[in-house]
């Protein structure tokens, strides 16, 4: 074998670029896959190109870190040592045996414990229909997560949607949910998408956050125990205040959305504010007319891939050690899939991966001194986000507010009255349960909407749902999946 | 008024020179326009843009009815993971509107319930 050994990354957001550039920029071969039509993940998502935007930068955050990236990236593509694929949304990603018998003990796989090496199975094009397979000897999971949005009367009017969501349509397709928004919910995401929406001409009526203020003092020590990532993190924090005090955006903490009016679509919100226990203090609702609502409660990692590899998870994300590697040999993850953390976090983690596995590939053990500052940087990050989690907080009563004939699972429109019969009357102690029992989580989505809610209604903590694929797969190409040519390379590619 | 000033609310507004929309923030020069249909009525749209957002810029937030209580649906995560965009293209159903680009010509559908009995 004198071919470079080859690594897929699935997802090419910050952690799964950073980790692209350093593993290239060590000789591994790469092939970077994206279901997205051009790199950048959420943070960094990009204005789709024939829009012609010449100033796609007013659009984000942290732009120079972006131009780094990209420019990285193009500097290997044109050197061959990395192959984009865009637009490939994989739904699997298979682990073949080591051929026993062949060159060594160890097997023929480049990375020392064996491992025969991986398939990643793609789906081409928005339409997800034709199917492309990608060989390797090492996998990276980098797919980061998807919004947390809890229900509430109305969540599912049009007009209302995600934070992440109305921040995604706008730096992609430059489209805004509407004319006047409110922006609600929790965490860290709702500054950026407030600032967002009002620099693009939108009307931020409020910026509505459950928080309460004195969380952060009551955490302050913790955010304190790391001054640099906290000097870093308030500086941005009050970067995007200062934009939201230009654009004139009133922000309400401590409050919360009541409820969602309209018919056919969004007509106004119930705001009001929350007591000492976090129930909504009777007196203060009042109504904001708006057109649309970007509403958010946290973030939830995307974990499909790496469970379907029999990845071990820690609560509901990827664990990973400190080199980035799952406890699957050949199967590193980075990025927030092990975890949320924005995208510096991410971009820290995505490094020391590449690192990682450009050394266990060519068998050795990674210097540690390569990748110390990233190490420290993860260190800090990660308990600054985990004191950031216990301050940013849904309303600690949320599911009172939520009346029995509010949808809670959107795509099969399973009531909380449902839910709340079959915990209360039928016994239903956990997810899994309610959803034999009421459908709640069996529909396209596949529970990834319905998720927490569920939980909450039941009482039980939320848990990882066990989806045997990433993406609802044509049968035609699950059929086929798995079946081999001479050459021992899997369809297409 | 209940609303408490904190470390989080913004103290002195200032009179700003906004832009009016998306387009003019990123000073976008878009390829020429196209149009699109939806529901047989003509809608321009933007190359590179999906058909979610060709949609919004028309004004349009709903394109499908629930099986179950006929309510409209559109976006609502927009990347990809609720499946509520659903939307019937060129007679294919269940295309995802959040992630599918727009083509000059495109025949856009609401879809109703399933979209399988057009
Ligand atoms: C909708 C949304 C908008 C956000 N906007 C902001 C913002 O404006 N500001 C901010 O500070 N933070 C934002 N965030 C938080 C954001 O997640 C982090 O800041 C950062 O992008 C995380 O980086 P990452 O590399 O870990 O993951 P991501 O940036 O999420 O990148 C993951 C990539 O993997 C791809 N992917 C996932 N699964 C698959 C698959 N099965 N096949 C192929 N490709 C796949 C995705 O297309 C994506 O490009 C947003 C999050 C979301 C969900
Ligand atoms: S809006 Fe969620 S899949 Fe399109």
């Amino acid at each position: 074998m004198n071919e470079r050994p080859h690594l897929a990354v699935v997802g090419a957001g910050p952690a799964g670029l950073a980790a692209a550039l350093a593993a290239a920029g060590r000789g591994v071969r790469v092939t970077l896959i994206d279901s997205a039509a051009e790199a950048g993940g959420q943070f960094y998502r990009q204005t789709a190109a024939a829009l012609g935007a010449r100033r796609p930068q007013a659009l984000h955050h942290q732009w120079r870190t972006w131009e780094r990236l990209r420019d990285g990236l193009a500097v290997h593509i044109e050197a061959g040592r990395i192959t984009h694929l865009t637009d490939h949304h994989v739904w699997f990603v298979e682990r073949h045996d080591a051929p026993r018998g062949a060159d060594g003990a160890d097997g023929p796989g480049r990375v020392a414990d064996g491992a025969g090496g991986f398939t990643a199975h793609a789906l081409l094009g928005p339409e997800q229909e034709q199917p492309v397979a990608v060989r390797a000897d090492a996998v990276l999971l980098a797919t980061g997560g998807y919004e947390k949005v809890l229900p509430f009367p109305g969540w599912t009017l049009p007009g209302v949607v995600t934070a992440g969501g109305a921040q995604a349509m706008l730096k992609g397709g430059l489209v805004l949910p509407g004319r006047t928004a409110v922006v609600a919910g929790t965490g860290p995401l709702l500054m950026p998408v407030a600032a967002g929406l009002a620099a693009a001409g939108a009307k931020v009526a409020a910026l509505v956050e459950s928080a309460d203020p004195r969380a952060f003092v009551r955490h302050a020590r913790t955010l304190a125990a790391q001054p640099a990532t906290s000097a870093a993190k308030l500086a941005e924090g009050a970067q995007y205040a200062a934009e939201l005090a230009r654009h004139r955006v009133r922000t309400l903490v401590h409050h919360t959305v009541v409820a969602a009016h309209g018919s056919g679509r969004l007509e106004a919100v119930t705001v009001a504010a929350l007591d000492g226990d976090g129930r909504i203090r009777p007196g203060t609702e009042r109504r904001i007319p708006c057109d649309s609502l970007a509403v958010g409660h946290g973030m939830l990692p995307h974990t499909d891939l790496a469970q379907a590899l029999g990845c071990r998870l820690d609560g509901l994300n990827v664990a990973v050690d400190d080199e980035q590697r799952t406890d699957v040999p050949g199967v590193w993850a980075a990025g927030e899939t092990t975890g949320i953390g924005g995208a510096v976090l991410s971009m820290a983690e995505g490094r020391i991966a590449g690192l990682s596995i450009a050394a266990r590939l060519d068998s050795r053990t990674p210097d540690v001194r390569s990748y110390q500052a990233a190490a420290k940087a993860r260190t800090g990050l990660r308990e600054f986000f985990a004191a950031l989690e216990a301050v940013y907080a849904p309303p600690a009563h949320w599911t009172e507010q939520i009346t029995d004939d509010t949808v809670v699972c959107r795509c099969e429109e399973v009531p909380a009255s449902a839910i709340r019969e079959a915990v209360d009357e039928l016994g239903a102690g956990d997810v899994r349960t309610v959803k034999l029992l009421t459908r709640a989580g069996m529909g396209w989505c596949q529970g990834r909407m319905c998720g927490p809610a569920v939980a909450g209604l039941a009482g039980c903590a939320p848990e990882p749902s066990r989806r045997p694929f990433a993406r609802p797969v044509p049968l035609g190409v699950l059929a086929r999946a798995g079946e081999t040519d001479d050459q021992g390379n899997v369809t297409a590619y | 008024m209940t609303s408490r000033r904190s470390p989080l609310s913004p103290l002195t507004p200032q009179s700003p020179q906004s832009p009016q929309s998306p387009l003019e923030l990123v000073r976008a020069r878009p390829n020429p326009a196209f149009t699109v249909t939806f529901d047989d009525r003509e809608i321009t749209a933007l190359p590179g843009q999906t058909i979610a957002a060709a949609l919004w810029s028309a004004g349009i937030t709903s394109w499908r009815t629930t099986r179950e209580r006929g309510e409209p649906r559109g976006v609502f995560c927009g990347i990809g993971v609720c499946f509520d965009c659903l939307v019937t293209v060129n007679g294919q159903a269940n295309q995802r509107a959040c992630l599918v680009r727009a083509e000059a010509g495109d025949v856009i559908r609401t879809q109703e319930g399933n979209g399988h009995h057009e």
